[in-house]
C-alpha cells in the first residue's frame, strides 16, 4: 500500500466536488493510501502572493508545517490542484533558496507554535504519483473499460510543467505524462500543441475579455482537431472552460460544446466504475454525448488511430523529452 | 642537521608593488631574515619593489657573482609566475638553477590575510621554511631527450588540414586521423560560406586534394586513436584503422557499389538526417580518400548472410568482408587536436517544435537542401520534399546565450542567419524574417554583410524568439508556423505566421570531447570545450606540452579563425621539431637500490608506466625520460627507498622545521 | 547640472529617476530573482499569452525599473494582467523570475496605491478576508461581495452559471472553517510584521 500525505485543496469539496468524488473512486484499485493533512488551510491560490509576500508564504508554509509533524511513514505530500501543488512546491523551494525567506516565514510559524525546515517534504502533484510511482503498466492492468474511440484532447495546464524547481516533468511546453495516461486507459490521444496554455485562471473574474480570449483559443483548437471532450487535471481550469463556457460562447458568438472532465474521472471510467460515482454529469456543458461514444461496442483496434497515409518528403527527426537524456543524437 | 659547510644564502623580499607590501611588512621580513637566520647561512637580504624586473634580478645575479653566493631564496609571487624567471636569472650568473627557491609570500600571504602583523609573521615563517629547504637542494641538471619529428594531427577538418599543409610542407611527416571516412569536417557540408558567399566545397577541396596526395601526410580516415603514451617529443599512439570492409589497394572509387547496394539508410552525419545513403557509401562526391566504407549495423550481408551485390560488381574485386579492424603504433613528437564541434540539438528546445513541426529545420538541415548536391539538388524546399515556402523566420540564438541550453555565444549565428537570408532571397525571392537578441557582426566584411541583407529587403525583428507553433488562432494564421516573438523595438508582442522556420542552432563540443581529453591527458572548461594554456596569450597551446587545441574543439569561432589556429599550432610545433631536442625538468623519482626489496608496489601505481622491474637484480628502476615527478612511488614505498630529486624527505622536513621556526637557535647555542 | 536643479524638478519638467528602484523590487521578491541580468531579450513578451492586452510587456517594465521610472511602472497594467502560467520563467535565457516580479510589483502598487483599475486589488483583498475569516476560500462569499462591487452587470448573464453550481453541489452556501483559527491569525498577525530585506 503507497502512502502519501494529501493536500485536497479548497475546490475539492466545491467546484471540484468531481475531482474528489473521481480521486476516491480510483485509490482503491491502486492501492493508494492519501491520509489528509489535519486542519488544513487555504494555500491562498495567486491572491495573496501580490499583497504581500511574508504571509503569503507563511499562509502556504503552515500546511507544510503540519504535514511535516503529521508524517507517518512518508515525506511526501500530494497535492491535485495544480495551483495548491505549485504553491506548497514553491515555498519549500525558495525558503531554501533565499534563507532569510525562511527564516522570516518560521519567526512567523513560530507565533503559532510550528516550525518547518524547507526540504523536509517531497511535494508532488496527483498525476506526477501515478504515471511515475504506481506507473503506466499496473494502470492498463486495471482497465476494464478501454475508451476505445473517445477522442481526448490532454489538457495539462500552466502551473503544473512549469516553473518546475525540481525538474520533475518531461518537457516545459509539451510534457507527454497526461498523454501517456490517457493512452493507457484506451482512449485516441489527439497531439494538442496547447496542452500546456493558460486558461486565463482569475482572470474570469477579474479582466473577463482577457480570460475569455484565452478559454476561446484552447476550445477552438480542441474543436478544429475534432476532439470529443478534454480532460484536465486542475480545478480551476476545469471551472474556467467549464463553468464559464457560455459567458465564452456569448462573447464571440460561437456556439461550441466542449465538456471538460477531470482525468481520474476518465480513469474511473475505464476502470469499470459507474458515472454517478465519479461525479460525471456535475460538470456544466454536459459530457453525455462525448461519452456515448465509448457506449457503445466498438471493435478493438490495435493502436490508437493516427495519422497514416504514406510519407513521401524528407525524412523528420526523431522525437525527443527531457527523460530521454541530454545526448545531442545526431 | 648534516655536517657540512654553511651555504652561502641571498634572501630577497619583494614588495610587488603594494601587493605584498601593503599586508606584510617586507623591510621587517627581510631585517628578522638577516638577523635570525644568519646561523642557517644567510649572508644578505634585501627587499626591492618588484623583484621580477630587470633591476630587481639584476641584484640577485650581482650578488651571486660579487658575494659567491650558493642558495638563493625570493619571497615574492607564486612560483607558477616567476620561478622560471629567477632560475633563469641564476643560470645566468653562474649558479645552477635548482639552487633557487620561491617563497610565495603573495598568493599565500598577503592576498589571503588582512591582519599586518599575522601576515608578517606568517612571512617571516614561509622564508624560514623556504631558507631551510634551500640548504638541502642539490644542483640539478634539466634532461634533454630529442623530439620525434613526426606530428600527429586528430581531426580533419579545415583547421586539421591547415596544420597538416604547413607541417608537412615544412619537410615534416604529419599523421592525419580522422574518424569519418572522408575528411572535410562540417566545412563539407556547406553550401556558401560568409561573407564572401564562397562555394564551400570549392575553397576546401583544393585543400583536402592536397592533403590527400601529399608525400609528407599519411592520411588515416574511418580511424579512432585509443591509446596515447609518452610525453612532448615522444608520444607513442595507437590508432584504430576501422575496417571499411574495401581493399584500398584495389579498389578504383568507381562508385559501382555504392549504386548496386539495394539498402538505402538515412545519413546522420553528412546529410544531417535529411538524405540517404546507402550501407556501403562515400560520404559525398568528393571525399578524400575516395575509398567507400561499408556499414556494418545495416549491411544486409551482416545482418542476414545475403545480398553481396556490391562484392558482384565490383570491377577490380576490392569487397572484402573479411576485412578487421588494424591497430597501428606511430610514434611522434607533437599532437594537434583538430576535433571539431557538435551542433546543438534542437529538439531540446521545445517551444521551437523541431522534431515536431515538420517545416522547421536547423542549421545544417538547411545547409544540405541550400547545397546543389544535396537531397533537393538545392532546391530550398519544405519537408514534402516539393513546396517553395513564401515566408521564412531565421531564428538566431537557439542553444546559446541560454542558461537553460548552453550559457556562451556561439560566435557564427547572426552571420550564419544572415547567409542563409540571403540564399533564400536569392532562390526563392520569398519574403525573409530574422529574429535576433544583438546582431554579432564583428570581423572583416562582416557588418558591411549585414548591411546587404538589409538592402535586400529582409526584415529585422529584434526580439528572441518565444515560440514557434501551428496553433492558429485567426484565419490567416491557418495551414502556416506561427511565430509569436516581441519585436522589442516596437514595444508589442507579434505572431508572424511563415511557411519555414530556420534555427540558427549553437554550436557544441563534441559528445566525447571529455574521454578524448582524458585520452590525450588535456582537460575541458567547465562547458566542454578543450582548455587552452591561456585564454589571451596562449590559445592554442594546453598545459601539457606538446599537445596543442586548433579549430572549434578550443571554442566556437568561424573559418578563418580557425585556419588561422591552424596555422599557429603548426608553427609551434616546427620551433619544437626545428630545435630537434626538449629539455626536461629534471624533477623525478630515484629508487636507492641498496633500500629497494623488490617488491614491485610502485610498479603497478605509476600513472606513467616509468617504473621497470630488473628481475636479475631484483630490484625496481625509474626511467627518468617517462617520469613526471608526481611522487606516487615516493609516498608508496615502504622501504622509503624512492625519493624525489627536489622532493627529497631531507628538504621536506627541513622546510617544515623552518615553516614552525624550529631551526631559529644556532645548533649547540 | 543645470537641467536637474530642484526648480524644474518641482515645476515637473525634469525627473529625477530613481537608480534603487531595481534592487527595491529585486529585494522584495521571493527566491532570488536575478532581475538585475535581464539582457532584454523579449522572451517574456513574445511568451506571454496576454500580452496583446498589457499597456506595456514585461520586457518594457524591466527596462522602466532599471530606468527608475517608479510611478509609470506602478501604474501600468502589465502585472494584474498576470495569469501566472510561467511561460516566461521557463523560457528566459537568464533564468529572471519573471512572474514573482509581478507580484512584487502588485503589493507595490497597492500600497503606493497607484494602480488604475481596482478589480484585480479588491477581488485578491476579497479573498484574503475570507480566509482570514474562515482559514478556507469561501466562493459563495466572494463571488457575491465581488461582482456586486465590480461587475453587477454580468450577474443576471451569470444566474445560469451560479444556478448550476448550487445545484451541483459545487458551491456551497455555508463557508468551511478550519479548527485552529486562532493559530492562523496569530501566524498572520506576525507574518504581517515581517519584511524582506536582504
Amino acid at each position: 500500500m503507497n502512502k502519501y500525505l494529501f493536500y485536497p485543496g479548497c475546490s475539492m469539496e466545491s467546484s471540484g466536488k468531481a475531482y474528489g468524488d473521481s480521486i476516491r473512486a480510483i485509490v482503491e484499485p491502486l492501492d493508494l493510501n492519501f491520509e489528509e493533512i489535519d486542519d488544513w488551510n487555504c494555500c491562498g491560490a495567486t491572491e495573496y502572493l501580490g499583497i504581500n509576500l511574508i504571509p503569503a508564504y507563511s499562509l502556504i508554509a503552515r500546511n507544510l508545517a503540519l504535514a511535516a509533524k503529521q508524517m507517518n511513514g512518508t515525506h511526501t505530500v500530494v497535492a491535485p490542484c495544480s495551483a495548491c501543488y505549485l504553491n506548497l512546491a514553491k515555498a519549500d523551494y525558495y525558503m531554501q533558496e533565499r534563507p532569510t525567506l525562511g527564516e522570516r516565514v518560521n519567526e512567523a510559524l513560530a507565533a503559532g507554535d510550528l516550525q518547518y525546515k524547507p526540504g523536509t517534504l517531497d511535494v508532488r502533484h496527483l498525476i506526477d504519483i501515478l504515471v511515475y510511482d504506481v506507473g503506466l503498466e499496473t494502470i492498463r492492468s486495471k482497465v476494464v473499460r478501454p475508451l476505445h474511440g473517445l477522442k481526448v484532447v490532454p489538457y495539462m495546464g500552466c502551473m503544473l510543467p512549469r516553473p518546475d524547481y525540481q525538474h520533475r516533468w518531461s518537457d516545459h511546453e509539451h510534457p507527454t505524462e497526461l498523454d501517456d495516461l490517457l493512452r493507457a486507459l484506451g482512449a485516441d490521444v489527439i497531439d494538442y500543441p496547447l496542452t500546456t496554455e493558460c486558461c486565463g485562471g482569475h482572470m474570469t473574474q477579474i479582466g473577463p475579455e482577457t480570460a475569455f480570449e484565452l478559454i476561446r483559443r484552447l476550445i477552438a483548437d480542441a474543436d478544429e482537431r475534432g476532439a470529443h471532450l478534454m480532460a484536465t487535471v486542475c480545478p480551476m481550469c476545469q471551472m474556467n472552460i467549464d463553468a464559464y463556457q457560455n459567458e465564452t460562447n456569448h462573447y464571440f458568438g460561437t456556439h461550441y460544446h466542449m465538456p471538460v472532465l477531470f482525468f481520474t474521472q476518465l480513469m474511473g471510467l475505464a476502470f469499470g466504475k459507474e458515472p454517478d460515482e465519479l461525479g460525471i454529469g456535475l460538470e456544466l456543458v454536459s459530457s453525455r454525448n462525448a461519452l456515448a461514444n465509448i457506449g457503445i461496442e466498438v471493435p478493438v483496434t490495435q493502436e490508437p488511430a493516427g495519422p497514416h497515409k504514406k510519407y513521401e518528403g524528407l525524412p523528420m527527426p526523431r522525437r525527443w523529452t527531457k527523460h530521454e537524456g541530454k545526448e545531442a543524437v545526431k | 642537521m648534516t655536517d657540512k659547510k654553511l651555504e652561502r644564502v641571498g634572501v630577497y623580499v619583494c614588495h610587488c608593488g603594494s601587493n605584498i607590501a601593503g599586508t606584510v611588512d617586507v623591510v621587517d621580513v627581510a631585517k628578522w631574515a638577516q638577523e635570525k637566520l644568519g646561523h642557517l647561512g644567510v649572508v644578505i637580504t634585501r627587499e626591492y619593489k618588484f623583484m621580477c624586473s630587470s633591476l630587481g634580478q639584476e641584484l640577485i645575479t650581482k650578488d651571486i657573482k660579487e658575494l659567491g653566493l650558493t642558495r638563493v631564496v625570493v619571497a615574492a609571487c607564486s612560483p607558477h609566475l616567476h620561478e622560471k624567471t629567477f632560475r633563469t636569472a641564476a643560470k645566468n650568473a653562474g649558479l645552477n638553477p635548482y639552487l633557487v627557491e620561491l617563497a610565495s609570500i603573495r598568493e599565500q600571504v598577503s592576498w589571503v590575510h588582512t591582519d599586518k602583523a599575522v601576515a608578517t609573521a606568517k612571512a617571516k615563517a614561509v622564508v624560514a621554511g623556504a631558507v631551510s629547504r634551500v640548504i638541502e637542494n642539490v644542483a640539478l641538471d634539466e634532461i634533454k631527450v630529442p623530439i620525434n619529428p613526426n606530428t600527429l594531427i586528430v581531426g580533419g577538418g579545415i583547421a586539421g588540414i591547415q596544420s597538416a599543409l604547413e607541417i608537412a610542407n615544412a619537410g615534416f611527416h604529419v599523421y592525419l586521423v580522422e574518424r569519418e571516412p572522408s575528411i572535410g569536417g562540417h566545412m563539407a557540408q556547406f553550401d556558401k560560406t560568409f561573407p564572401t558567399l564562397d562555394c564551400s566545397a570549392c575553397i576546401l577541396t583544393p585543400r583536402m586534394v592536397e592533403a590527400g596526395t601529399h608525400p609528407n601526410i599519411t592520411l588515416l580516415t574511418w580511424s579512432d586513436v585509443v591509446n596515447v603514451a609518452g610525453y612532448v617529443g615522444n608520444f607513442h599512439v595507437t590508432i584504430k584503422k576501422k575496417a571499411r570492409f574495401v581493399n584500398e589497394e584495389l579498389c578504383t572509387g568507381c562508385g559501382i557499389c555504392q549504386e548496386k547496394c539495394p539498402k538505402k539508410v538515412i545519413d546522420e552525419v553528412y546529410e544531417a538526417g535529411l538524405g540517404y545513403r546507402k550501407a556501403v557509401y562515400t560520404p559525398f562526391a568528393q571525399a578524400v580518400p575516395n575509398f567507400p566504407v561499408m556499414d556494418k549495423e545495416n549491411c544486409t550481408y551482416f545482418i542476414k548472410g545475403t545480398c553481396k551485390a556490391c562484392e558482384k560488381f565490383c570491377p577490380t574485386g576490392a569487397i572484402d568482408f573479411k576485412q578487421e579492424d588494424q591497430l597501428i603504433n606511430i610514434d611522434v613528437g607533437n599532437i594537434v587536436l583538430a576535433t571539431g564541434y557538435d551542433l546543438f540539438d534542437a529538439r531540446r528546445v521545445s517551444n521551437y517544435g523541431y522534431g515536431r513541426l515538420p517545416n522547421v529545420f536547423t542549421s545544417l538541415e538547411f545547409e544540405r537542401l541550400s547545397n546543389a548536391a544535396g537531397p533537393t539538388s538545392g532546391n530550398i524546399v519544405l519537408r514534402d520534399g516539393k513546396t517553395v515556402p513564401k515566408n521564412v523566420g531565421i531564428i538566431h540564438c537557439v542553444g546559446s546565450r541560454d542558461k537553460n541550453f548552453n550559457n556562451y555565444c556561439s560566435v557564427i549565428c547572426c552571420m550564419q542567419g544572415l547567409k542563409f537570408a540571403h540564399l533564400v532571397h536569392e532562390r526563392t525571392g520569398a519574403t525573409v524574417y530574422n529574429f535576433y537578441i544583438d546582431m554579432r557582426t564583428a570581423y572583416k566584411a562582416y557588418d558591411e554583410f549585414y548591411q546587404r541583407v538589409l538592402e535586400e529587403g529582409t526584415l529585422f525583428v529584434r526580439g528572441k524568439v518565444a515560440e514557434v507553433t501551428d496553433a492558429a488562432r485567426y484565419d490567416r494564421e491557418k495551414g502556416k508556423l506561427i511565430i509569436q516573438v516581441e519585436d522589442t523595438l516596437a514595444g508589442k508582442q507579434r505572431r508572424i505566421p511563415v511557411d519555414m522556420v530556420i534555427l540558427s542552432s549553437g554550436l557544441q563540443p563534441r559528445s566525447d570531447a571529455k574521454e578524448v581529453g582524458k585520452l590525450f591527458g588535456i582537460s575541458c572548461s567547465t562547458d566542454g570545450w578543450f582548455t587552452e594554456k591561456h585564454p589571451k596569450l596562449d590559445p592554442v597551446a594546453t598545459m601539457t606540452e606538446g599537445i596543442y587545441i586548433v579549430g572549434c574543439a578550443q571554442g566556437p569561432k568561424d573559418i578563418p579563425s580557425s585556419v588561422a589556429q591552424g596555422a599557429a599550432a603548426s608553427a609551434r610545433v616546427l620551433d619544437k621539431i626545428l630545435q630537434k631536442e626538449v629539455a626536461l625538468e629534471p624533477i623525478k623519482a630515484m629508487v636507492d637500490k641498496d633500500k629497494c626489496s623488490g617488491c614491485r608496489i610502485c610498479n603497478g601505481l605509476c600513472p606513467f608506466n616509468a617504473i621497470a622491474f630488473i628481475a636479475d637484480d631484483n630490484i625496481s628502476e625509474i626511467n627518468p625520460a617517462l617520469c613526471q615527478g608526481c611522487g606516487t612511488c615516493v609516498a608508496a614505498c615502504p622501504a622509503g627507498a624512492i625519493s624525489g630529486t627536489g622532493f627529497s624527505d631531507e628538504q621536506i622536513i627541513a622546510q617544515i622545521d623552518g615553516l614552525l621556526l624550529r631551526n631559529l637557535e644556532p645548533v649547540g647555542a | 547640472m543645470p537641467h536637474m536643479t530642484d526648480e524644474r524638478v518641482r515645476a515637473g519638467l525634469a525627473r529625477e529617476e530613481d537608480l534603487s528602484l531595481l534592487h527595491e523590487v529585486s529585494m522584495k521578491t521571493a527566491g532570488v530573482s536575478h532581475l538585475e541580468m535581464c539582457i532584454q531579450c523579449g522572451t517574456c513578451g513574445g511568451s506571454c499569452p496576454v500580452a496583446q492586452a498589457m499597456d506595456h510587456t514585461p520586457r518594457m517594465l524591466f527596462a522602466m525599473l532599471r530606468a527608475g521610472m517608479r510611478d509609470e511602472v506602478l501604474r501600468s497594467n502589465t502585472m494584474w494582467l498576470c495569469v501566472s502560467c510561467y511561460h516566461c520563467v521557463v523560457r528566459c535565457p537568464q533564468e529572471v523570475h519573471i512572474a514573482d516580479v509581478m507580484y512584487t510589483l502588485k503589493s507595490m502598487a497597492i500600497q503606493a496605491k497607484l494602480y488604475t483599475d481596482s478589480t484585480a486589488p479588491d477581488f485578491s483583498q476579497t479573498f484574503i478576508d475570507m480566509i482570514k475569516m474562515f482559514g478556507r476560500s469561501y466562493e459563495m462569499g466572494l463571488a457575491s461581495r465581488h461582482y456586486l462591487r465590480h461587475f453587477p452587470l454580468r450577474l443576471p448573464g451569470m444566474m445560469p452559471m451560479g444556478y448550476g453550481m448550487l445545484t451541483k453541489g459545487r458551491m456551497s452556501m455555508m463557508p468551511k472553517k478550519i479548527k485552529h483559527m486562532d493559530q492562523l491569525k496569530k501566524i498572520m498577525a506576525r507574518a504581517k510584521q515581517l519584511e524582506l530585506t536582504s
